[in-house]
This record gives structure tokens, sequence and C-alpha cells, in this order.
């Protein structure tokens, strides 16, 4: 196994455990709403936390299916510049492309970043299958009712994925200033937009701030 | 029809993800773009760190996770291991609902 395969393997594990909490969660609150059979599909073939919960959120204040795709896609609308960002670092066949791109989530976008706007293609791969199975395990729990987990929130998962997002956004702004510029710009325009703005809109407008680099560094 | 949905989200969120890789896919970008693509890794991280931590829904709220993530940005600024800070901002989490 090459260095870059097993450190996205161990890097992305210890999002697992929070990951299949959360899909408890999903599991338990989308399974009434639309049945198990299809709460599961979705998160075979969605595997997005942001877009399905936006979704279900909707279906429970009694939205229409429409409104609700609308809302998950939006939540879903960074993979857009992500999927932009990745492109120069990806090679081969469009076929193989496609399929790299399409396993990037939050978490493995950030983990294959290298710097200078490249990105190991490697690691995003290899960073998917242990989110992908502890969210797939974790909404079949949630979906069977298991009530051990009912309440993730009580034992601290919550907290696992800020603070993971932390442990990969200290070292992008170290010896960074514009960086560090870009995410004070990013955090202001994220929570001002919070209270007023669907979900998913506050992260993708705050991604929006990297816009600074368009400006030649002074 | 919510298997409707499950194929819409299912389909767009794919489409999303790969349209970059397929239309860009190893092609140089221009210096400009080269450094709004650099910025783009911090930017969405500090938006996820900053929702993850304060929204509750369309709420801001001040709650047991901003204390797990204040002691997780000083143990990983002491460059504690991220394994190590994420075992402690969550016991610190724990801990306060135990006790709220």
């Amino acid at each position: 196994m090459s260095d870059a395969k097993a450190d996205a393997l161990r890097k992305s594990a210890v999002l697992a455990l929070p990951t299949a909490a959360l899909g408890v969660t999903f599991g338990l609150l989308a399974a009434p709403l639309m049945g198990g059979p299809a709460a599961l599909a979705m998160s075979a073939l969605v595997w997005s936390g942001a877009a399905q919960f936006g979704a279900v959120s909707v279906l429970s204040a009694g939205g229409g299916v429409p409104l609700a795709a609308g809302t998950g896609l939006l939540a879903n609308a960074r993979y857009l510049p992500m999927g932009f960002a990745l492109a120069p670092s990806l090679h081969g066949s469009p076929l193989r492309r496609a399929l790299t791109g399409a396993l990037v989530v939050d978490a493995s976008f950030a983990l294959a970043h290298r710097g200078e706007g490249r990105f190991d293609p490697q690691t995003v791969v290899w960073s998917a299958p242990l989110q992908y199975v502890g969210w797939l395990v974790g909404t079949a729990a949630g979906v069977a009712g298991a009530s051990v987990l009912a309440d993730p929130g009580q034992l601290g998962f919550d907290v696992l994925f800020p603070v993971f997002y932390l442990g990969l956004l200290i070292p992008e702004l170290r010896g960074s200033a514009r960086a560090l510029v870009v995410a004070g710009m990013s955090a202001v325009v994220a929570l001002a937009l919070v209270p007023v703005a669907p979900e998913g809109v506050p992260v993708l407008a705050a991604a929006a701030t990297a816009l600074l680099g368009l400006k030649e560094p002074s | 029809m919510t298997w409707v949905l499950v194929g819409i989200l299912a389909a767009g969120t794919l489409a999303l993800k790969i349209v970059g890789p397929l239309v860009a896919g190893g092609v140089q970008p221009p210096p400009a773009l080269v450094r709004v693509i650099e910025l783009l890794t911090p930017a969405l991280l500090t938006a996820l760190v900053v929702t993850s931590t304060f929204a509750s829904g369309r709420d801001l709220v001040l709650d047991a996770r901003a204390a797990g993530v204040v002691i997780g940005l000083a143990l990983l600024l002491l460059r504690v291991p991220l394994v190590l800070a994420l075992i402690a901002s969550a016991a610190v989490v724990a801990g306060i609902r135990l006790l709220g």
C-alpha cells in the first residue's frame, strides 16, 4: 500500500465514527418521512449530510419534492467550484477524472490539498471508503431505530467536525497572511448569512471570499 | 415521490462534482486562478468550522460546542496531535452536557 493511500485512510478514519453518528440522526429523522429503503438509498447515492438534512428538513416542514430537491442541491452547490479547483490536478481519461471528482467530500478535499492550488487525487480517493461506510452503516442503524446513539450530541460527537476542520485549517493559515485575511472574511460572511439564507448558502458565499486571489499579491 | 427526490439529489450532486473534472481536467489554469484555488481551501474550511460550531439550523447559538472548539483550537495551536485534540474536545462537550 502506498504512503498516500495509508495516510488518507488513517486521517479519514477519525471521521468515520462522528459520520456514522450523524448518519444515525439522519436515518431516525428520514425513515418516518420517506420510508427506510428510500432513506438508505439516499445515503448510498447522494452521500452528503448537508444536502440530505436540507431536503429532509423541507419535507418535515410540509414542503414538496421540488422545494426539497432545490434546497438539497443548493446545499451542495459548493461542489461546483470545488470540482473546478480539483480539475487541474486530475489526469487520465474523462471517466477516471469523473470518478475521482465524484468521491470528493469536504474532508477529502482539504486532506488532498498540497498547496499552490495542487491536489493529490490518491488522497481524494482513499479518504472516501471509511467515511462512506460510516455514513451508510449509521443511516442503516438509524432507519432500524437504533436508540443507543439516538442523540449523538449527548456524546459530544458533533464537536468533532469543527475541530477536525480546524486541524486541517491551521496549517493552511500558518505563514500565509492572505489565507488569514480570507479566513477572517469567510467567517464573517458565513455567520452573517446563517440566520437569513437557506442551508448551504452561507458556506457557498463564504467560499467566494477566495476570489480575493484574483488580485495580484502586493 | 420520495424516490424522485432521491434521484434528483443523487444526479444533481454527481453533476455538481464532476462538471469541473470533466471540463477542466488536467488543464493548467492561469496564475490568478491558481491563487483563487489555493485560497478556496482555507475559505471553505473556515466557513465549515464557524457554521458547525455556531449554527443550529438557522439560529446562531453559543453552546457546549463552542467550549469544545476553543479547547480543540488551543491544543492544535500547541501542536498536539489531531486525534488527541478531537478526543479532548468531545470529552469537554460531553462533560458540559452531562452537567448541564
